[in-house]
């Protein structure tokens, strides 16, 4: 165990990444009509996870969760990149980003 | 003692920046917060050991993804009190499930044991690395260096897939049309002539050549309007 987490211990870190992500779920059904506020919720989720695994991986001396957390990272920002794209198209031509107008594709 | 106040203060920092986020009625604020969020996160990798994380997270998170975000929020012209109709209705269904999750997650915690002999399990470990940089690049480049490779290919197909959706013709865009280009030939523009002593290029019909075609095309302005009402203002 490296000395910064063994000062703070395993719990705290869990507790607070915890809360992070019950907050993330909580802010997508609060916006339900903001497509960008749920993109921001879902990143605030994303990162619950990664202080997860950064804990684990200092508590246990295994570098594995932080190489996984880069990957997580790395899905984070495209998922970001095509998602913020999507929203700007479909503003473009409908003129609204409400997620209730989305029922192109319905037959 | 001083690295569990840094700690905590760094997490308390994170969970309110977390409920602005979530709760504030401008979307700018709301990214900015996620700015806050994303650097306090940072500390906490910091304090875990992961200071390579750490640094990803404010350079990669906060200089590019909340920066994106910042760019959609102020380039969409988008009525964002409207998006807030409902919020009444969607809270205690919001609430409900935060707190069923929350719950279901203590549940788990507190029923978690951490197996006695974990440790003698084989863990990726650099011994001799100095840093945590030069750990985690050694352990990319040998272990991970597929998924590494299969990561930057994830990128390259969202940065293709990004450009691909938002690119679009408009018809006013001046592009290069490589074509038309070679087509061209000097008579389409060039007139060689020959004036006379004293003979100005007013009497053979001005600069602009070939002569019908500048004619044909007039530069089409919309005219200015000044509006000086003061209801319009800002």
């Amino acid at each position: 165990m490296l000395p910064g987490i063994a000062n703070v211990g395993l719990g705290p870190y869990l507790t607070v990444s915890a809360a992070l992500l019950v907050l993330g779920v909580f802010g997508i059904f609060l916006n339900r009509k903001n497509v960008i506020t749920i993109m921001m919720s879902i990143e605030l989720i994303l990162l619950a996870g990664e202080i997860n695994l950064v804990a684990f991986s200092s508590a246990l001396g295994d570098l594995s969760g932080q190489v996984f957390t880069l990957f997580v990272l790395t899905v984070a920002a495209a998922e970001a990149a095509i998602g913020l794209a999507i929203v700007t198209v479909y503003f473009r031509n409908r003129g609204s980003i409400q997620v209730e107008d989305v029922t192109l594709m319905k037959g | 003692m001083i690295t569990q106040i840094v700690f905590w203060f760094f997490a308390v920092v994170l969970i309110g920046s977390a409920v602005m986020v979530v709760s504030a009625r401008n979307p700018v604020h709301s990214v900015l917060f996620l700015i806050l969020a994303f650097f306090n996160a940072a500390g906490l990798f910091l304090i875990a050991g992961a200071e390579f994380l750490a640094m990803i997270l404010v350079i990669a998170y906060v200089g590019a993804v909340a920066v994106l975000f910042l760019f959609v929020v102020m380039m969409l012209d988008v009525n964002f009190s409207q998006l807030r109709e409902g919020l009444q209705r969607y809270f205690p269904v919001g609430a409900a499930v935060g707190l069923v999750l929350f719950v279901e997650l203590a549940l788990s915690a507190s029923a978690w044991r951490i197996a006695p002999n974990v440790r003698d399990l084989p863990h990726a470990r650099v011994p001799g690395a100095s840093s945590n940089t030069e750990a985690l690049g050694e352990l990319i480049y040998t272990h991970y260096v597929f998924l590494f490779q299969a990561c930057g290919l994830v990128l390259l197909v969202a940065m293709i897939g990004a450009i691909v959706l938002t690119l679009r013709d408009r018809p006013s865009a001046k592009r290069q049309d490589v074509a038309v280009q070679h087509a061209r030939v000097p008579a389409d523009t060039l007139q060689m002539m020959t004036l006379g002593l004293g003979e100005s290029t007013t009497g053979n019909g001005g600069f602009r050549r070939p002569i019908g075609k500048s004619a044909e095309k007039p530069v089409s302005r919309p005219a200015l309007v000044i509006e000086n009402s003061p209801d319009r203002e800002g």
